[in-house]
């Protein structure tokens, strides 16, 4: 609870500044909060990429991007009415959607009714990996892995397709 | 550049650190949280830490750009390629049962293999993606 409530303050105080440097460092911080909730939620995988993720690289690529721009947000031309109400309505569809959502830490929701017991029994016998995540992942799952590692490989690459052009020499053309 | 003598020392002493807790997170993944993606993530900052504090120039000698861009396709090829070689043994594509003379320790071998395809992209995607990013320079 302590957690959300910083969260919510950080967000609310990214919205309100203009500075765009600290509103890059405010979201490494949101990040890091995001990567303790992960933990209390015994998520500790995700919390990991999280916090190297979310608060380390991203941070350092968007300080990046800030040196190659302005550090000061330009103000808005337009009035915020029309994308207000956008995220209000979106806020209160997602809002009304977690009352349909089983509580918290119950043991007899659809969510572990499917397979996941499954791989949790089998996970030592099959593969003598401990760790389950990563026994799904590379092994019962590693299909998808694959596909997650051609999508990295995907944006990296289109990443150095659209930033490497632009700095041809000039008697390229 | 000059007068952060604290940052260089701090950084040269941590790095060694940081990079075998890349290591350690790659390799243990089978018993404890983490793999191939976070540990390529934390090998990645390692060197773009180095890159912030002693700057590009000297990164890029140490790393190559040449030599991150044929890695970024290399992992990819290493994980297909372990998908391939499951037919060779006799399985499906992606099955590492056979890899070993037991289905444990081959799926442990597979799980290994690809972990490390894993690694090698992501780690030198971020890189790549921060070579690009810090090569421009302010216009």
């Amino acid at each position: 609870m302590v957690l959300l409530t910083l969260m919510a303050a950080i967000t609310i105080g990214i919205v309100r500044l203009r500075n765009l440097f600290a509103v890059v460092v405010l979201g490494g911080i949101y990040s890091f909060l995001m990567a303790s909730v992960l933990i209390v939620l015994d998520a500790v995988d995700v919390a990991m990429t999280e916090a190297s993720v979310g608060a380390g690289i991203s941070t350092v690529l968007m300080l990046g991007t800030l040196h190659l721009t302005k550090s000061e947000e330009t103000v808005p031309t337009h009035t915020p009415i029309l994308p207000l109400f956008v995220a209000v309505v979106t806020g209160a569809a997602l809002i009304y959607g977690t009352f349909g959502l089983p509580p918290f830490g119950i043991a007899d929701t659809p969510m572990h009714a499917g397979p996941g017991g499954d791989y949790l029994a089998l996970s030592i016998p099959d593969t003598g990996v401990a760790n389950v995540v990563t026994s799904v992942l590379s092994s019962y799952r590693g299909f998808d892995t694959l596909g997650e590692t051609t999508v990295v490989f995907t944006a990296g690459i289109a990443v150095l397709l659209l930033l490497k052009r632009a700095i041809r020499p000039q008697s390229d053309k | 550049m000059r007068l952060d003598v604290v940052l260089r020392v701090a950084t040269k002493f941590f790095l060694p650190f940081i990079l075998l807790f890349a290591v350690y997170v790659q390799f243990h993944g089978d018993y404890g949280p983490g793999g191939g993606f976070q540990a390529g993530v934390i090998a990645a900052a390692a060197i773009i830490l180095y890159a912030i504090i002693f700057g590009l120039a000297p990164t890029k000698r140490l790393v190559p750009p040449a030599l991150v861009e044929a890695l970024v396709p290399m992992g990819v090829l290493i994980f297909a390629g372990v998908g391939v070689a499951g037919f060779f043994t006799g399985a499906n594509y992606l099955d590492y049962s056979n890899f070993a003379a037991d289905q444990a320790h081959g799926q442990e071998w597979g799980i290994f293999l690809v972990e490390a395809g894993v690694l090698v992209t992501v780690s030198s995607t971020m890189l790549a993606i921060f070579y690009a990013f810090a090569g421009r320079g302010r216009r």
